[in-house]
């Protein structure tokens, strides 16, 4: 239920966490053709200040909204209104409320680390200052996106982190790969905002506003098939956005872009949007049970999906695009689990946030030492060399397997432990995809850090070649990445996020007769240790194949959908040409050629014209005749 | 009344039909002015016919307007058929169909 108080004190800064990067990606954009020269040298760090800036902001409002009574939590701060036609009477409203805090504090805080790692990442590309400014915008629109009070400003935030993402896939524009991997990023979003939009309309006109506040007041007095449409249409934007099936496509695609942008874009905070959605949502599913099942039902075959690319793909980027995908699939499944599952949807989302960063930051630091190569037929051993990278990236491993202290333990163990009480299947099916989850992330650890040496593709490096640690400004952030990635667990101290969550999204309630959770535990940590066991055999023990990985040839979404929508395109433009312009057009070929046969009338002899005129008068006398008689 | 106004339409009618039959089947240009002339001529006769016959004037003005009429069109007609005749050297009303291009 969403009731919040008037912005009051420090909240009404509230705005300014936005306008703050919003502005450096606008001086950076204006700017940089005006000074080149100055934008060079210091561009970046104003991205990176203003960032920082937006997020000390958000850790001031955090502090001080923990300090508030629960029922003071929620804050709205009305900035103007943004438009007014008919009844649509749409506020700039902003939300503050425990949800959109520790969203808040995840961009801004992840998104300052990885804008500080990129100015040691990007540091040779001419294009520096543009990149830095779509960060900026991306930033910006995401803290838009969860602070929004209404669908309309969160679809505002939506749009701009899509477009954001757009650019910045194909920031390497020159490379015909990227520019596609853009578009295609694009396009299949496009699919999923076509249902967030008509989620809008829907809500709408079946509620007369798309405020959070009053549409959370007034659901319960909506039909169950309408809420079931609504909860079905947020699913369909939620897919898109979060790379679910069956609109996963993108994300794989969308590593083409800088590596700093898949850490901040594509796994810590845009691809999230959709679990946000489903939770910020959660007063819709909470009266669906169809749409609620819809969710649990993506949710786990995206994670299962997930985790199978994960174990096929050579490239350490597309490994980790596949981890995602699973890890996001078991946010998901905790949204679709309702109350139980929110907080620790949450949850997982913030531990994921930390060690997904830092892997996809450390597969960057990898790819920075091993110059750009992605494949990681070509690692091996870069343990020694990349001590920093190496040791970072082992806490991210450990917390994505679930290793048990560290932060993916606690997140996703909750999410299994709350999908045994959902069902047993899908219980067993989320602890299968842990499984899956250590072994891929096993095989990638072994083929990059460890085994044999396999830099010498070509021959084209001398022997005595070895990949060098990348600069500080890259492993720092890749320290504190790390270092969260271990504690993130604490969040859960006497289940504190939980408690916080709790006036946002309801208490969890615990089913009885439910197995211990400790044993959940156990089971959890047992499939894991056959995960690695397993990847350990297969990859760890055999000299790895030259080649690439194969493993049952699977259809791409694309090849199935593709050309049957090529052919639809075909037939529309068919029946366009003959039967829409046919009927248009017909009617005058058939005129020109009628009008011809009576052009042959006209034979320019002066008896024909004779016969007419007198024929005529014949009819009109015998019509006269008729008439009068 | 009726019996003696018959004959004169019947007379007008055959003078007419003549008429419209020789401006319809005959080439030369001058018989089919003639034919014309016939046929105007033809319906001067029943107005005139009638106008005997119903007592009053209209018929009879009616005629003479046709006259005048007819003596203007021979005026412009006869020009444009010397005019054809000049340049194709026959008076066919089959030859002006070439204006048609």
């Amino acid at each position: 239920m969403v009731s919040p108080v008037e912005a009051t004190g420090v909240f009404h800064l509230l705005w300014v966490v936005v306008a703050l990067p919003l502005t450096g990606a606008t001086v950076l954009l204006i700017g940089r053709p005006l000074a080149p020269a100055a934008f060079d040298r210091f561009g970046h760090w104003l991205a990176v200040g203003l960032s920082s800036l937006s997020f000390v902001l958000s850790l001031v409002l955090f502090v001080v909204d923990l300090g508030r009574d629960e029922g003071q939590r929620q804050v709205v701060q009305h900035v103007y209104q943004w438009f007014q036609t008919g009844h649509l009477d749409v506020g700039m409203d902003l939300l503050y409320d425990p949800l959109s805090a520790l969203f808040l504090l995840l961009i801004t805080g992840v998104g300052s680390l990885i804008h500080l790692y990129s100015v040691g990442y990007m540091a040779h590309d001419p294009r520096r200052t543009r990149f830095f400014a779509y960060l900026n915008l991306f930033v910006a629109a995401m803290l838009m996106l969860v602070l929004a009070e209404n669908y309309l400003g969160l679809f505002l935030g939506w749009e701009g982190v899509g477009l954001a993402s757009y650019l910045l896939i194909g920031f390497w524009q020159a490379r015909p790969s990227a520019a596609a991997a853009a578009k295609k990023a694009f396009v299949m979003n496009r699919v999923g905002d076509m249902g967030i939009s008509m989620a809008i309309a829907l809500a709408f006109v079946t509620f007369g506003s798309t405020s959070f506040t009053v549409i959370s007041h007034a659901a319960g007095q909506a039909s169950d098939g309408r809420m079931t449409a609504l909860g079905l249409l947020l699913l369909l934007g939620a897919c898109g956005k979060s790379a679910q099936v069956p609109l996963q496509a993108w994300l794989l695609d969308a590593m083409e872009g800088p590596t700093p942008v898949s850490a901040l874009i594509h796994a810590a905070t845009m691809v999230t949007a959709g679990v946000y959605l489903i939770v910020r949502s959660g007063f819709v599913f909470d009266l669906s049970d169809a749409a609620r099942t819809a969710v649990v039902v993506v949710a786990v075959v995206t994670l299962l999906w997930g985790a199978f690319i994960g174990c096929v793909k050579d490239d350490i980027k597309k490994v980790l695009a596949g981890s995602t995908m699973s890890q996001i699939g078991y946010m998901m499944l905790g949204a679709g689990l309702g109350p139980a599952g929110y907080a620790f949807a949450i949850f997982h989302l913030l531990t994921h946030g930390f060690f997904k960063a830092n892997m996809f930051l450390g597969a960057g630091s990898v790819m920075h030492g091993m110059d750009d190569d992605v494949n990681m037929k070509h690692y091996g051993a870069l343990a020694r060399f990349m001590p920093v990278t190496f040791l970072t990236f082992a806490m991210g491993y450990l917390a994505i397997i679930g290793f048990p202290g560290f932060s993916g333990f606690w997140s996703k163990d909750k999410i299994i432990e709350a999908a045994w009480d959902y069902h047993w299947y899908v219980g067993v099916l989320a602890l299968i995809g842990a499984g899956i989850t250590a072994f891929y992330m096993t095989r990638l650890m072994l083929l990059t850090f460890f085994g044999q040496r396999r830099w010498d593709v070509d021959g084209s490096r001398p022997p005595d070649w070895h990949p060098h640690e990348s600069p500080r400004i890259m492993t720092g952030p890749l320290v504190v990445l790390a270092a969260l990635s271990i504690l993130g667990g604490l969040l859960l101290l006497g289940s504190w996020i939980s408690d916080w969550l709790a006036p946002v999204v309801g208490e969890p309630e615990h089913h009885e007769g439910a197995p211990p959770a400790w044993l959940m535990s156990v089971f959890a940590v047992i499939v894991v240790a056959v995960g690695v066991a397993t990847a350990w055999a297969y990859v760890g023990r055999r000299p790895v194949a030259p080649g690439l990985t194969r493993f049952l040839p699977v259809p791409h979404v694309e090849d199935v959908v593709v050309p049957p929508g090529l052919q639809l395109t075909r037939g529309l433009l068919t029946t366009d040409k003959f039967a829409v312009d046919g009927l248009l057009s017909g009617g005058p070929v058939a005129l020109a050629a009628v009008a011809g046969e009576f052009r042959k009338a006209q034979n320019g002899y002066v008896r024909s014209y004779a016969l007419s005129v007198l024929g005529g008068t014949v009819v009109v006398a015998l019509a006269l005749l008729v008439v009068n008689w | 009344m009726m019996d003696t106004v018959t004959p004169y339409v019947v007379l007008s009618s055959i003078l007419f039909t003549i008429g419209a039959v020789g401006v319809l089947v005959r080439r030369n240009a001058i018989v089919v002015f003639m034919c014309v002339e016939l046929m105007l001529n033809a319906a001067n006769l029943a107005l005139v016919a009638f106008s005997k016959a119903n007592g009053n004037l209209d018929g009879q003005v009616a005629a003479f307007f046709v006259m005048v009429v007819a003596a203007a069109e021979v005026v412009v007609g006869l020009a444009i058929i010397m005019t054809i005749f000049r340049t194709r050297e026959s008076a066919s009303v089959d030859e002006p169909r070439q204006l048609k291009w």
